[in-house]
């Protein structure tokens, strides 16, 4: 295919779509008022499809750390990992995550794309077997082709398949890596991690277990761990990637290990070599974030009350929801043409949420992912039910509810980005009011 | 109507099929219904009007009925029809296994 052949297929496939309304590529927040509040277009929009969990993006002693170190050690590092872009505060934030999963080994990247693939490229090569979850995150395939080991699938979620696999390799030289997640992004379900672990326990001693924590760091497990924490698992987990771009609030990512030897890495990884480290401002918030994490346990808990209400809710009118209780909620689409109007529609009604169609999405349905936080009020819950029970029963997704507060004055909605003056917006998500709301 | 045949697109007639072979033309036939007509050069997308997670899910189901592993690079490599039967004919016989 040649590049304008490329260019024109994209067009092709996404360009029916836009006409449906906004485009996703290019849409934009003029203001963010706090981790449950945007502007956009002039519009008010209550943010149910951010990652930040906890609500740690505006947390006040993270501002000031990152502001603090950006005014002592300036506005980046300017350098490598291994030149000149390692402060005392990415040490000091090494030591930190380390520290909070109790290993011996932590390495910190630049994004979490990065962490996958300088931690997976850097422990496994040709030779090697991957033996990968099928709905893994894009990061993970693309670091499993970069590697060049062999890449096998094993079913979602399907310690069977990854047993009946990993038999099928017995006398063949080379190791096998095991890679999962533990929540994953797009339908909020979980890995069945303690029968995963048991499986590679089983298996030939150069078999490790891999597990890709980036959306159950400070989700799950009694301290925030994820997973491997709430399974008990952690011995079994040789290698734990995770990011900063969600329950911490920032960017960045990053590998734990309690492998001997794990300190090689900073020698042979490319994508922790060959980029710039991160910039002290976000290494100093995100350094912040986990002793937050570990201060204030109510955080989780309020994430997940917060699920459990909006879960509940959305299930209650009648949606058809991906997975349990989770802070990240499938709302399927029976088309891609329904998902797209229905996401625009939300946001004419001042709720913002991901849409997620084929081909990013696994079993190739269409959604709606709506994410919650620890920091939505549960007006803003209520609020956001309202909006979904009238625009869901307009479009016919759900049955017309009665809802409990039909008092309010109703929502006229119009499909499509140009209606922009014409939407009449609930009372709660007037900016004024919205940055009011926003103190805990 | 939906056959597979055993020439190619252009009349051409093709090597005489094993049991592994006509198996797989089977199984894709039931995934891919009656509205398609199947050569041995078909096209495994785009001719079949699979999309690829629906490919995937054919890929596990292979892998059940062979018990054998089909990693990514191989799958790859496969563009026809006749290319998806002959792998999973190689893998098989890479595995040990009788094709018949």
């Amino acid at each position: 295919m040649t590049i304008k052949d490329k260019f024109a297929a994209v067009q092709e496939a996404f360009g029916a779509l836009k006409m449906l309304g906004r485009d996703p590529s290019t849409l934009q927040f003029d203001r963010i008022l706090s981790p449950t509040e945007g502007v956009m277009d002039d519009r008010a929009m209550l943010l149910f499809g951010t990652n930040n969990y906890l609500g740690l993006t505006f947390d006040k002693a993270c501002i000031r750390a990152a502001n603090e170190a950006t005014s002592r050690m300036g506005t980046g590092t300017t350098g490598s990992r291994v030149a000149n872009g390692t402060y005392g505060t990415h040490n000091a934030l090494e030591e930190r995550v380390a520290r909070f999963y109790g290993m011996r080994h932590a390495m910190v990247f630049s994004t979490g794309y990065l962490a996958n693939l300088g931690t997976i490229t850097g422990l496994v090569g040709r030779g090697d077997h991957l033996l990968i979850d099928a709905d893994s995150h894009a990061s993970i395939y693309d670091a499993c082709r970069m590697s060049g080991a062999e890449i096998i699938r094993f079913r979602h979620n399907n310690p069977e398949d990854l047993a009946k696999k990993l038999k099928r390799l017995d006398g063949k030289t080379g190791d096998r890596l095991i890679i999962t997640e533990g929540i994953y992004s797009m339908l909020g379900d979980v890995a069945p991690l303690s029968e995963i672990a048991a499986v590679k326990r089983e298996a030939a001693d150069n078999t490790y277990l891999l597990v890709d924590e980036a959306h159950s760091l400070g989700v799950l497990g009694e301290n925030g761990r994820g997973k491997c924490e709430a399974d008990g698992v952690m011995d079994d987990c040789d290698f734990i990637v995770g990011t900063f771009s969600k329950s911490i609030g920032t960017i960045g990512g990053y590998c734990v290990s309690d492998m001997e030897g794990f300190e090689a890495l900073r020698s042979i990884s490319r994508p922790y070599m060959f980029t710039a480290s991160l910039s002290p401002g976000v290494a100093a918030s995100a350094l912040q974030a986990f002793d937050e994490i570990e201060r204030k346990p109510e955080l989780r808990r309020r994430l997940w009350d917060n699920a459990s209400h909006l879960h509940g809710g959305l299930k209650a009118l009648g949606f058809q929801l991906g997975a349990d209780v989770s802070p990240v909620i499938a709302v399927r689409c029976p088309s891609k043409e329904l998902a797209v109007v229905f996401w625009n529609a939300l946001m004419d009604a001042g709720v913002y949420t991901n849409i997620a169609i084929p081909p990013a999405t696994p079993n190739a349905i269409s959604l709606l992912r709506v994410s919650v936080s620890a920091a939505h009020t549960r007006s803003q819950i209520e609020t956001a039910l309202d909006v979904f029970a009238v625009v869901g029963a307009q479009l016919g997704l759900i049955e017309a509810t009665d809802t409990p507060h039909h008092s309010r004055p109703s929502l006229r909605i119009i499909s499509g980005g140009a209606s922009r003056a014409e939407v009449a917006i609930p009372p709660q998500v007037q900016p004024e009011e919205a940055s009011a709301a926003a103190k805990p | 109507m939906n056959f597979i045949r055993n020439t190619n697109t252009k009349g051409i007639r093709l090597p005489e099929q094993s049991r592994t072979h006509e198996r797989v033309l089977e199984m894709l036939k039931e995934k891919v219904g009656d509205q398609y007509i199947l050569a041995a050069d078909s096209s495994v997308v785009a001719d079949t009007g699979l999309d690829s997670v629906s490919v995937m899910d054919f890929v596990f189901e292979l892998e059940d009925e062979f018990e054998i592993t089909i990693p990514l690079d191989r799958i790859a490599e496969i563009k026809t029809v006749a290319d998806l039967a002959n792998t999973v004919e190689k893998l098989c016989e890479e595995a040990g296994q009788t094709t018949g």
